[in-house]
């Protein structure tokens, strides 16, 4: 099974996920995590860990849910998403491992 | 100021068109449909009458007057040349700027605005050469045109697809191949890592591999790549046909085999089979993929034919969620300053004058959607990250050769692909260079993708550095 972007690449460590969070910031896109179980992965919508992270400026804290979600649901995959309000689309999204 | 005769006496006779014709102070309405031609006149005919003769003939004047032309109101309806520039660098031709009032015009038609625009004023003697440089669609005018079916962001969500280009490739042989093999060679490339695969614009539906037949094998690939992968996968089905009755047949079959993308070929099919096919995808939920076959006939020439950037306006009045744009960096033809100048034109939301990049007018589309570009033609690894750098992520990168000439086939072809490609953006988003580290990062991708090592290992000495037919002007001055 592959999901979604950077699913080809081995998987990404801990400062490689911090990078990309970082460019979700500086695109002042709004964070947000998902989880699901990997037997439901297809399809539009995961379940959504609390609501966008609406405003939040720092990538310690963006990690950090990130990694409640998952401690939360050993079992689920995790995926990191930007909201971009002005284009109305996902400016990016891609799945997070246990940190 | 010159009037047409009007309200006074008849005269009949052939009179200078820049009587009538040629207004330089005539101030320019939001609601007119602006053209900048390129004119070449027959030696000896001044710039005014060789200008006010192009917007005569593409309006309401014929070369004589006519009786009729007094039951009228001619000052209204009359195009007007309004401008002349130098062009910078050539002193055989020069700018045109003509202002045609909006009713000129039927609503929601570009077979009509092109048919008036590049009519028979193309072939008057009177000039030499004559090119359509740009259009100022009035956004009074845009908003009669139906436009992209779908538009870049609905079709992300309907693939789920972001943050990245899509990846697509042409299958080849493109001629001569059985439904079958041809069914193989797509769910190869998908089950690699493409996101589409393409018909290439001459598969229509040939003795040795009839469309039916073709369509049903793809939609098998298809739904098996996405049963692997639990990714959404894509085959643009050509529906270009000899006739609409058998367009539409052919779309309503892909819809029934819940494809969820066709193509149409815009030039050769024709504008009013274009726009009534993107109208079906709008209403069927189908997503259109747009080739453009015969363009380089029309906008090749710098001093004649229609500007590659005024078909890009024409086919997003027209419909269509795809445009081949073409790459920069291939086989194929393209000046990077004007290919970014019309990828803007096909993506944004408005576009304002640049000379540098070609744009002679600003462009507002209000809520029109916009259309992926689609760079395709002699690209393969090496080229993502320009690739990359200068479409970014509204794009889509085919690799026919780029693909199916891996050595371990098409599938480990459409790996290396994305590959190199989910490696390019991840490097990006660090905010490193694509085109000074390009080499870089795709040679540490490789290190973990032994089907990237491969590809670049196979394709490291191929180059397409021949220079540009079409320059733009400015680079000429």
């Amino acid at each position: 099974m592959k999901l979604g972007t950077f699913s080809y690449l081995p998987p990404m460590t801990p400062p490689q996920v911090r990078k990309q969070v970082e460019y979700i910031l500086a695109h002042g896109w709004s964070p947000a995590i998902e989880h699901t179980e990997p037997q439901n992965a297809v399809g539009s919508y995961w379940t959504m860990w609390k609501l966008p992270l609406f405003g939040e400026s720092s990538v310690e804290q963006v990690l950090a849910e990130a990694e409640a979600c998952h401690r939360a649901h050993p079992d689920h995959v995790v995926r990191l998403i930007g909201y971009d309000n002005v284009r109305q689309t996902l400016g990016t999204a891609f799945t997070v491992p246990h940190a | 100021m010159a009037q047409p005769a009007a309200a006074g006496k008849y005269s009949a006779g052939v009179k200078d068109y820049r009587q009538a014709y040629w207004q330089p102070h005539y101030v320019v309405k939001d609601t007119d449909l602006l053209a900048c031609f390129k004119i070449t006149p027959q030696p000896g005919v001044p710039r005014e009458e060789a200008a006010a003769a192009v917007a005569a003939e593409s309006s309401t004047g014929t070369w004589t007057t006519v009786w009729t032309d007094l039951l009228t109101d001619l000052e209204y309806y009359k195009g007007r040349a309004y401008r002349i520039e130098d062009v910078p660098g050539d002193d055989t031709c020069f700018y045109a700027f003509i202002a045609y009032p909006i009713d000129l015009f039927e609503e929601g038609s570009v077979v009509n605005v092109f048919t008036s625009l590049v009519g028979n004023v193309f072939g008057f003697k009177a000039i030499r050469a004559l090119r359509l440089e740009d259009v100022r669609f009035p956004i009074a005018y845009v908003m009669t045109c139906g436009g992209p079916p779908h538009g870049i962001q609905v079709e992300r969500d309907k693939m789920d697809k972001y943050g990245r280009p899509l990846l697509g490739c042409t299958i080849k042989p493109k001629l001569g191949l059985s439904a079958k093999n041809y069914g193989r060679a797509v769910y190869e490339a998908l089950r690699g890592g493409l996101d589409f695969t393409k018909d290439d614009e001459n598969v229509n539906s040939q003795p040795f591999m009839r469309w039916r037949d073709r369509f049903s094998f793809v939609a098998e690939a298809i739904r098996k790549a996405e049963a692997e992968t639990g990714e959404r996968k894509g085959h643009y089905l050509n529906v270009t046909a000899p006739t609409p009755e058998e367009m539409y047949k052919r779309a309503a079959f892909a819809k029934e085999l819940g494809m969820p993308i066709i193509m149409h070929d815009f030039l050769t099919g024709g504008f009013c089979a274009n726009t009534g096919l993107a109208n079906w995808c709008r209403e069927n939920g189908v997503l259109l993929h747009i080739h453009r076959a015969m363009h380089a006939v029309i906008d090749r020439d710098r001093h004649h034919g229609i500007h590659f950037r005024v078909l890009v306006k024409a086919l997003r009045l027209s419909g269509g969620d795809h445009l081949h744009t073409g790459t920069v960096v291939g086989k194929l033809e393209g000046d990077r300053q004007a290919t970014l100048g019309w990828i803007d034109l096909l993506r944004e939301r408005f576009v304002k004058e640049d000379r540098a990049r070609g744009i002679f007018f600003d462009q507002d589309w209000g809520s029109m959607p916009g259309a992926f570009a689609v760079a395709s033609g002699g690209i393969h690894v090496w080229h993502m990250p320009a690739l990359l750098a200068i479409f970014g992520d509204d794009a889509v990168f085919q690799f026919g050769g780029g693909t199916l000439g891996h050595p371990w086939g098409n599938a480990a072809g459409a790996t290396a692909n994305r590959v190199a490609l989910e490696a390019c953006v991840e490097a990006r988003n660090q905010g490193r260079d694509l085109e000074k580290e390009g080499k870089d990062i795709l040679i540490a991708a490789a290190r973990s993708s032994p089907e990237l090592k491969a590809a670049m290992e196979t394709w490291k000495e191929i180059k397409f550095e021949f220079d540009t037919v079409d320059k733009l002007d400015t680079v000429n001055a």
